[in-house]
């Protein structure tokens, strides 16, 4: 099965180096407090990972569409906004 | 920017820029606010443009438009794991003009909206989010507010057609975030083949074009549906389930998409073709019954933002192309008359919406969604034995087709009973009506 990283490198993205436009707001919730990591489970990028325990985000692949911040329903963890003006995914087609 | 507008709007897809468009037609100052770097570069659809809706805004986008191919055939391919039972209409009145639904590509078609809206006389400014909108004393939306060092900018009224995410109208408390019951995700990949590739495998010459729609064993139990659209050269094909039954039986939206992908039916179609592009996209399907409050003073919600969608018939962008015509033609009749944009005076825009063709479908699919979610037996009984009923019919072996009949109807018994079947029959009635 194509990994989500080999899908990901055909995008085009202008990446805004060190502004994140997702944030976790308290990382101990992810870690210890939910028993799910959906975030890691459907976002559609690959973002979020959640190994030995920690959970990660890397958000230079996203695709912008609000999946982590929708089914993070319980904890509202996670900081959402779009990428400034510009930046982020450059669908050429959409 | 010191200038004042009469009319903001947030957001260059379809809701914005029919809503735009027509308010710059009318004379009216309009500046129209896009986070990415070109209209279309963060928007993604199937794509389908039906005609009419366009139609009613620019008669004549036929000449200039961005098309990829007319659509002449729908397919309904309802699945189980290595087999369909489908249903298709291929009509050459669909080949004839005026062509009633295309293909298109969202990227391309949005920048040549764009365009139009330009030359309409609009202002449109690119990689400017708005971040806030701006209220008076008395909470009248007077202007938004952008990520710019005096990043404030005023007008009579806003229109919102930010998309489903509908930061703004959230963040201003317009809204309710959505819902993981109410929106669905949807990955999607553009295929590249070469023209004859494509033509040889749909059937097809010329600019006509087929779609296929998908549901059944593929959507593996959750609400949603799959689709495969011709372009000129190239395939989109996607897969749309509820994020909540994503969220439940967690399913990676990629993996499941490989899955469909590799579909015995669906395999032979794509083989071959170069994936050029990946997208997620949430898309609204809460209906009717999950639509927020749609204008008040100062503002009116069109598009995503406001969930117009119409799941059943993969409906959006004519419903978004319809609100933000209507959301303007509203204003352009208030200002002509010298009213000011307040809630009681935009409450005009509802019943516009009341009497067009969007509310009046939303209504009549409002149950439908609590039905299938309640009522699994359509996404996974179903589609099962629809398929086996075909193969048990279709297999020719010796037996005679009346202990077929027998088998096959006690096979519906067993999964639903006959109660069950009959019950089902009026849910779906009940649900569509």
């Amino acid at each position: 099965m194509i990994k989500v990283e080999e899908k990901l490198y055909q995008n085009r993205y202008r990446v805004d180096a060190g502004l994140p436009h997702i944030r976790i707001k308290n990382e101990d919730i992810c870690n210890s407090r939910c028993p799910t990591q959906q975030c890691a489970v459907c976002c559609p990028a690959g973002c979020w990972s959640f190994e030995a325990g920690k959970i990660g985000l890397i958000t230079d692949g996203c695709l912008e569409c609000g999946t982590c911040r929708v089914v993070c329903d319980e904890f509202k963890n996670v900081d959402w906004n779009y990428p400034r003006g510009g930046y982020g995914i450059l669908f050429k087609f959409g | 920017m010191s200038e004042k507008f009469d009319v903001i709007v947030v957001g260059a897809g379809p809701s914005g820029n029919a809503a735009a468009y027509t308010l710059a037609k009318a004379g009216l100052k309009v500046l129209q606010l896009e986070r990415g770097e070109y209209p279309g570069s963060k928007n993604v659809q199937g794509a389908i443009l039906y005609a009419d809706a366009l139609e009613r805004i620019i008669p004549d986008f036929r000449d200039s438009a961005p098309l990829e191919r007319h659509v002449i055939e729908q397919r309904m391919w309802v699945m189980d794991e290595r087999s369909f039972v489908g249903g298709h209409y291929r009509s050459e009145d669909f080949n004839k003009e005026p062509y009633n639904r295309y293909t298109i590509i969202r990227a391309r078609f949005d920048k040549w909206f764009s365009d139009q809206v330009q030359k309409a006389g609009a202002l449109v400014i690119c990689e400017m989010t708005v971040k806030a909108l701006l209220r008076n004393e008395q909470g009248h939306v007077i202007g938004v507010e952008v990520e710019r060092e005096d990043g404030k900018i005023y007008a009579d009224a806003v229109i919102l057609a930010d998309g489903v995410n509908s930061l703004v109208a959230t963040q201003g408390g317009l809204r309710q975030d959505i819902q993981a019951s109410n929106v669905a995700l949807a990955v999607k990949e553009m295929i590249f083949l070469p023209r004859e590739t494509v033509e040889a495998r749909f059937n097809l010459s010329g600019q006509a074009g087929v779609v296929i729609e998908l549901m059944g064993s593929i959507s593996e139990g959750m609400v949603g549906t799959g689709f495969l659209y011709t372009n000129k050269d190239s395939l989109a094909i996607g897969i749309g389930c509820m994020l909540s039954d994503m969220k439940a039986q967690r399913t990676t939206p990629t993996e499941l998409l490989e899955r469909m992908k590799a579909h015995p039916a669906i395999a032979p179609l794509i083989a071959g073709g170069e994936t050029r592009e990946y997208a997620a996209h949430l898309i609204p399907e809460g209906g009717y019954k999950a639509l927020p409050q749609l204008y008040g003073d100062g503002w009116l919600m069109v598009g995503d933002s406001a969930g117009f969608v119409n799941a059943v018939h993969r409906e959006g962008s004519n419903l978004a192309m319809t609100t933000g015509r209507l959301a303007a033609e509203t204003l352009i009749e208030l200002f002509q008359n010298g009213n000011e944009p307040s809630a009681a005076n935009l409450a005009r825009y509802k019943a516009k919406l009341d009497d067009s063709f969007v509310m009046k479908d939303l209504k009549k699919y409002r149950n439908i969604t609590d039905t299938l979610d309640k009522q699994r037996q359509f996404i996974g009984d179903y589609p099962n034995l629809l398929n086996q009923a075909a193969h048990t019919f279709l297999t020719v072996d010796g037996q005679d087709k009346q202990s077929k009949e027998k088998e096959i109807m006690a096979a519906f018994r067993e999964r639903r009973s006959l109660f069950g079947l009959l019950g089902d029959a009026y849910r779906l009635w009940r649900a569509t009506r």
